[in-house]
């Protein structure tokens, strides 16, 4: 008998396989994981100065609103569990920090002071907080990677009877409104289905997949950057529009053609 | 050569000959190549209706050549990559290969919309024009008859139209229109069953408001348009007053050739201005829209403009509804769509069509009329038209309230408080001040008549008044002026002993006598006892003095 057979035949020797293991399973688990969390990635990897960075940020600038720990006050919501999506979402589109309150926060360009670091910086404080949807990565919102049929479908079911089917937006109830989906990013659209801002639903990972999110992203911007080919779009809102343009146009037209018709008189000879 | 001007040429006469020895054509068009046409702009409304309905025949035809009024679902592989590889009607696709892989399909489906918007709106304006110049009176109450009941089909064939792509947006109508044949209490469900052949939305409906739209409601507004235009030219058309113009005659120019070359001039207009807005401005973009499906429905989900009063009535209406014994097994009675869709509706086209009939009940006014009426002199019949414009356009304006909000930021709740108020106050306000604003341009024809027209010339009297100098108005204008005629009243005098006339002594002849005494009768006389004055104080009292006589 060999010592490595010796070894192998240990009593202890399977604990240690075991162990050795579940060690590689966890690595290789963690790097995967890692990748598609940066957020995650930047707790794990000891960069813990970006939440403190986002620790003093949020205390200047949203804790009048959302309470010193995030725990929300009358004027604003907890922002514990909400994650670093939300926060990405409501300060990429310019919402956060809100100028005053009202029926709904509407989207504007961003505070002078906020730049994307800031966001990243505030986005990991907030996912410390409880976790949360995290910021998607890249590949994840790529619309060239959607399928844009599916995606209209999906669409079509779940988002335009707010938004309208060409994304034009709409009205909700009380002064709210479904927004105009034409300025969002394909981050914000994909954050904005992930965490429900505002009046919005939440669509989560088991409602619509993250490859179905994508499709959505892909129909939505192939549509918006389509040139309409029937002429000028009228706001692709339809037949109130389209009623509009036909009488102020159409029948204004044809009565100053009727009157120039009729104005010249036969001269009498 | 001068001789060769006066004799026929051999190509026009053989034929010509042919024809009048055979069927007498030369009688038939010497008689009609002359008939005289009034020249005034409002006569030509009518005609945007008429020359759009020949433009939606020929387009339609068009569209039929590639049209699948079929409810089979397909798989689309055609141009439009968005929509590539979902699941849709071959009403949907056909209506996509139109679209994009049709030559000049897209530029025809939008010209055959854009005509229909404008069929429906020139028809409007053109009942406008009748109702406010009185021009449906009496020998004309059956032309205005057929009118109304050309307009009832364009809405039909309106929503059988754009119902045909089974795109979303088309698809919502049809299920509100499912919703209104439902809730009609007992028939209700026997007749959306009857329509749709079966649960909504089966696999008929296309094809049955194909043949609607196509066949049947096609051929029935051709032959009412032609019997309205057989009658018109009957019964010769209206004429403004004016110098020369009486009851008897009708002062214009003739059919040939000075009409026809305006008649043909404003069909090409019309053509132009629909191709023009065709070829510019996208209309019905169903490939957004996307495929039709009972579960979904989109945001700024409206009707064609048309049935957008409809569309705001069904907004407007509170959620009432009645449970039949407290239970709703035995029966609901949706006051909430049946309100809606059936009330405004029957107000505006019963209203329509009964109108020249009531107005004769209560002014008694059997005589013919062929001088169109002012509408400032017949101040009643102007304010009833308006609050009726005002009545449909605020459900008209409500129909988009969800826009009106999303676009002005106004809370969408509000958008339908206020149109609920504005839907009874408005028209009661529009009748009051149509009312006054009659009045008063009754009264400054008077000032026109009586005292003539601010010439602008100051003049100074010897004693230091400064007067200005007014001018009898020209002969055209006083004759346009004076070509009014009271409203006719019924004799509601009652007589010496204080006996109402007969037929005014029961409640409904008391009322009938107490409108007639409102509707008619003269309300400012044109002129009161004063003869021309040529001067009047420049200022001071003396100028509105002129006013209140």
């Amino acid at each position: 008998m060999t010592r490595i057979t010796a070894w192998r035949r240990h009593p202890l020797a399977r604990y240690a396989v075991l162990i050795l293991a579940l060690a590689l399973v966890g690595m290789v688990y963690t790097a995967f994981v890692q990748a598609g969390r940066p957020a995650d990635a930047a707790l794990a990897s000891g960069k813990l100065d970006d939440v403190a960075a986002g620790k003093s940020l949020f205390e200047v600038h949203c804790a009048s609103c959302h309470g010193m720990n995030a725990q929300g006050t009358s004027t604003g919501p907890t922002l514990i569990g909400v994650g670093a999506a939300a926060v990405d979402f409501q300060m990429s589109t310019g919402r956060m920090p809100a100028s005053n309150p009202g029926a709904q926060v509407p989207r504007k360009p961003m505070a002078g002071w906020v730049t994307p670091d800031k966001i990243r910086q505030i986005g990991a404080f907030v996912q410390s907080l409880g976790g949360g949807p995290q910021v998607p990565g890249k590949e994840q919102v790529d619309p060239a990677l959607g399928d844009a049929g599916k995606g209209g479908e999906l669409f079509r079911a779940n988002c335009i009877q707010c938004h309208n089917w060409a994304g034009a937006g709409g009205a909700l109830t009380q002064g709210k409104y479904a927004p105009n989906l034409n300025q969002a990013t394909p981050t914000q659209i994909y954050e904005a289905m992930a965490t429900g801002p505002q009046a919005m639903p939440v669509f989560n990972d088991t409602t619509i997949t993250p490859e179905e999110k994508r499709s959505m992203i892909a129909y939505i911007t192939q549509v918006r950057e389509q040139k309409d080919p029937g002429g000028f779009g009228l706001g692709r809102i339809g037949p109130v529009t389209e009623g509009l343009v036909g009488w102020v146009v159409g029948i204004t037209a044809l009565v100053l053609a009727s009157i120039w018709i009729t104005a010249k008189k036969r001269q009498k000879s | 050569m001068s001789s060769d001007l006066t004799t026929v040429p051999k190509g026009v006469a053989g034929p010509s000959n042919f024809l009048d020895e055979r069927i007498g054509g030369a009688n038939f068009l010497k008689r009609n190549l002359r008939k005289v046409f009034p020249d005034h702009w409002s006569f030509l409304l009518g005609e945007i209706a008429l020359y759009a309905f020949i433009l939606l025949l020929l387009t339609g035809t068009f569209l039929t050549l590639w049209f699948k009024p079929g409810m089979g679902e397909i798989a689309y592989n055609g141009s439009y990559a968005p929509l590539r590889g979902v699941m849709m009607s071959e009403a949907y696709a056909s209506s996509l290969e139109i679209s994009f892989d049709v030559r000049g399909g897209l530029l025809v489906r939008q010209m055959h919309h854009w005509a229909a918007l404008l069929f429906v709106s020139g028809m409007m304006v053109h009942m406008l024009r009748v109702f406010f110049t009185g021009a449906y009176r009496k020998p004309r109450e059956l032309n205005w008859l057929i009118g109304v009941l050309l307009l009832t089909l364009a809405l039909v064939e309106g929503l059988t139209g754009y119902s045909l792509p089974d795109d979303l947006l088309s698809g919502a109508g049809l299920r509100i229109t499912e919703g209104v044949a439902i809730s009609l209490p007992l028939v209700g469900t026997y007749i959306t069953f009857f329509l749709f052949g079966g649960e909504y939305p089966g696999e008929d409906i296309i094809s049955r408001f194909y043949s609607l739209h196509i066949l049947l409601i096609p051929g029935l507004i051709l032959a009412l348009v032609s019997a309205h235009l057989v009658l018109m030219w009957v019964q010769k058309h209206t004429q403004m007053p004016g110098k020369g113009r009486t009851n008897k005659n009708v002062v214009g120019a003739p059919f040939y050739p000075a009409f026809m070359a305006k008649a043909g001039a404003y069909t090409l207009f019309t053509f132009a201005v629909v191709a023009g807005l065709a070829t510019f401005t996208q209309i019905n973009p169903i490939w957004l829209f996307g495929p039709y499906t009972p579960a979904d429905i989109s945001a700024g989900s409206q009707p064609d403009w048309y049935m957008g009063f409809l569309e705001g009535s069904l907004r407007l209406m509170p959620s009432w509804e009645i449970n039949l014994f407290g239970t709703s097994h035995a029966g609901t009675l949706p006051l909430s769509v049946i309100i809606p869709a059936l009330v405004p509706l029957g107000l505006v086209m019963t209203g329509l069509a009964l109108y020249p009939f009531l107005e004769r009940w209560i002014t008694g006014d059997h005589r013919e009329h062929h001088i169109a009426e002012r509408p400032r002199n017949n101040p009643h019949r102007t304010s009833i038209g308006m609050a009726a414009i005002t009545f449909y356009g605020v459900l008209w304006l409500l129909g988009a309230n969800d826009e009106l909000s999303a676009n002005f930021q106004i809370s969408l709740n509000w958008t339908t408080y206020i149109g609920r108020v504005l839907v009874f106050v408005g028209p009661a306000l529009a009748y009051i001040i149509t009312y006054r604003v009659c009045l008063g341009l009754q009264r400054s024809d008077a000032a026109v008549v009586s005292h003539g027209v601010e010439s602008g010339v100051i003049k100074r009297l010897p004693h230091g008044e400064f007067i200005e100098i007014h001018t009898p108005p020209a002969d055209d204008i006083e004759a346009h002026v004076r070509g009014k005629e009271a409203v006719q009243m019924l004799p509601v005098e009652a007589d010496g002993a204080g006996i109402p006339p007969k037929g005014m002594r029961g409640p409904l002849g008391k009322l009938r006598a107490r409108m007639s005494r409102a509707y008619g009768g003269e309300k400012i006389a044109l002129d009161e006892g004063h003869g021309h004055e040529d001067e009047h104080a420049a200022i001071g009292s003396g100028e509105d003095r002129s006013l209140t006589h």
